[in-house]
């Protein structure tokens, strides 16, 4: 019964145009490593990026290349709900600061583990992006807009008013999250590289992801929601479902901002941070992955780089964000796709 | 011959206006039934009514002894009701190939998986191919859908139903916009779906209803005015005053 429709009527059909001729899409996948070639880079980039550092201000460098990391991970998150699911979440920044004030409340109450504190983080940020999620998901357009906001804030005006632990002020960690009892992660290479193993594998995840079963589902739910509850889906679930993983990398991200600062404050989850999120998964290009670092990176050594030029970098910032999405629609990376 | 889809006393008003009106109306399994109507009768309303994108006022669908009044599209659809769009709706994205086969994936085990290709699922595609093979478009399987001509993209769509497995097809004006070519060979894949599937057509082009629905109904206003078989139709008096009339003149 399948000889009409499957390999035998294939053939004929792909045998008239040459072979390895650049299809409109479905020709052989290239290689694994071909096809993620710009992802091994900048991983490849990461993992030297501590040698090359030792030669300049190895310290501030570093904590610079840690940042963008750390920020990767969370824009990564931001991609699989915004990039490919096309919600756009203007709240992301809580799931950051849950992260964060997970490891600051433990600290202050003398639980230091990295396992307890991560277990934590996780536990919290899903719970927090499952209640969210459920409610927020109900509404559309721009109204999921507001609402992701308006939850965001919540947690934010919630840290603000937690006197015990800073308030306002934030609060400052003793020390880094210990590993079974040692302080391994006070050494800031075994950090540096603790941070890429997280976005290494966070990106190894999404990947997987995406290109699954329910990354199809939700990838043909942005393209068209009524065509596939027509189909027999509930778009609705899954959508929450990715809600829900996007929340728990993000507060990944958290738990690694707080140790790397060793400090947490309201600051961090404020509604500019999550803008500044949705800012990178554009500006490196949304629903591509790669993408979410390119624009993460960009984002925080442009800022570098503009504030030493200028108090008022944001005064540049603003016109080449502008620039962008006039004329790089897909951000940085449709840019150099269309330019080769 | 047993009723596979049955409308009591169908109800819809949009304001004071009755898109819906007080519709009872009975498929039997394996017919080809065809909803006529003048512009503005509710005919679309109906279709939407029935597959579950807008909810009913008043009145019960009762589709394969289950009553379906309030169930979600996405279960109606699980049940083995599966529709097409007037205006084409596909996922312009993804290839015509993946486009079914995330139809046929969607009754084909949990979605709830995170991890494996669906596009190396011998089992998806391979069902994928035969729905496109049906409907004339295994040549066509690896070309991004948006980029289909318009007379592909209804094809498309109707490959796209079929992969649900339903007990019962809802099209929309499958011929809407389609040039003469193209209508010649919607016609065609028609006429091979018929019999082997129970369909409700909804379609402005008379001579194609006529050719190949078994019973057809007449909505106007709202209200069904006639049912019947084509020739017993085409002569009743209030249709030919309601609606071919106005055709003719």
């Amino acid at each position: 019964m399948l000889d009409t429709a499957s390999p035998a009527a294939k053939a004929p059909a792909t045998a008239t145009t040459p072979a390895d001729a650049p299809a409109a899409s479905a020709a052989p996948r290239p290689p694994l490593w071909r096809r993620e070639a710009l992802a091994l880079a900048l991983f490849a980039f990461f993992a030297v990026a501590p040698a090359i550092a030792q030669v300049g201000a190895e310290g501030y460098l570093l904590s610079l290349v840690i940042r963008a990391m750390i920020f990767a991970i969370a824009a990564l998150s931001l991609d699989l709900i915004l990039g490919y699911g096309a919600l756009v979440s203007f709240g992301h920044a809580a799931f950051v600061g849950i992260g964060c004030y997970a490891v600051g409340i433990l600290m202050a109450h003398a639980v230091p583990d990295i396992f307890v504190q991560l277990l934590v983080t996780l536990v919290a940020s899903a719970l927090f992006a499952f209640v969210t999620g459920a409610i927020s998901l109900r509404t559309k357009g721009v109204y999921f807009i507001m609402i992701t906001l308006a939850f965001g804030q919540m947690v934010y005006f919630l840290t603000t008013s937690l006197a015990p632990y800073g308030g306002d002020d934030g609060l400052t960690l003793p020390s880094r999250s210990t590993v079974l009892g040692t302080d391994v992660l006070e050494n800031d290479t075994v950090f540096y590289y603790l941070v890429l193993a997280c976005l290494v594998g966070v990106y190894a995840l999404l990947r997987a992801i995406v290109g699954s079963r329910f990354g199809r589902v939700l990838r043909g739910t942005k393209e068209n929601a009524v065509r596939m509850q027509a189909i027999g889906y509930d778009p609705y679930r899954y959508q929450l479902a990715a809600y829900v993983i996007a929340g728990m990398i993000a507060g990944l991200a958290g738990f690694l901002l707080a140790n790397q600062l060793e400090f947490v404050s309201p600051a961090f989850i404020s509604w500019q941070r999550s803008g500044e999120l949705i800012i990178m998964v554009v500006l490196g290009g949304m629903g591509t992955l790669t993408g979410a670092i390119v624009g993460a990176m960009s984002f925080l050594f442009l800022e570098e780089i503009l504030a030493r030029i200028t108090q008022d970098w944001k005064l540049i910032f603003g016109p080449l964000l502008v620039l962008v999405a006039l004329f790089a629609r897909g951000g940085i990376l449709g840019f150099f796709r269309r330019a080769k | 011959m047993s009723v596979i889809l049955e409308l009591r006393n169908l109800r819809k008003n949009y304001g004071a206006l009755a898109v819906t009106d007080d519709v009872s109306l009975s498929v039997e399994a394996g017919e080809l039934h065809a909803v006529i109507g003048p512009n503005g009768a509710g005919k679309t309303t109906l279709i939407h009514q029935i597959s579950g994108l807008a909810p009913s006022d008043s009145g019960a669908i009762l589709f394969d002894g289950q009553d379906v009044t309030h169930a979600p599209m996405h279960e109606r659809v699980r049940a083995g009701l599966a529709r097409s769009f007037q205006i084409t709706s596909i996922l312009p994205g993804f290839s015509a190939r993946e486009n079914v086969a995330t139809a046929v994936q969607a009754r084909s085990g949990s979605s709830f998986r995170f991890f494996g290709d669906p596009s190396r699922e011998r089992a998806l595609d391979d069902e994928a191919m035969e729905a496109l093979a049906t409907v004339g478009l295994t040549a066509r399987a690896d070309i991004v859908a948006g980029q289909l001509s318009h007379g592909e993209k209804r094809q498309l769509e109707l490959a796209i139903a079929l992969a649900t497995r339903p007990k019962l097809l809802l099209l929309d004006e499958p011929l809407a916009g389609t040039g003469r070519e193209e209508s010649e060979r919607v016609v065609e894949t028609l006429q091979g779906l018929k019999n082997r599937y129970t369909i409700v057509l909804i379609e402005h082009d008379m001579e194609a209803v006529f050719a190949l629905a078994d019973r057809v109904s007449v909505l106007v206003y709202g209200r069904v005015i006639a049912t019947g078989a084509p020739e017993v139709v085409r002569a009743d008096a209030a249709v030919r005053e309601a609606y071919l009339g106005e055709e003719a003149a």
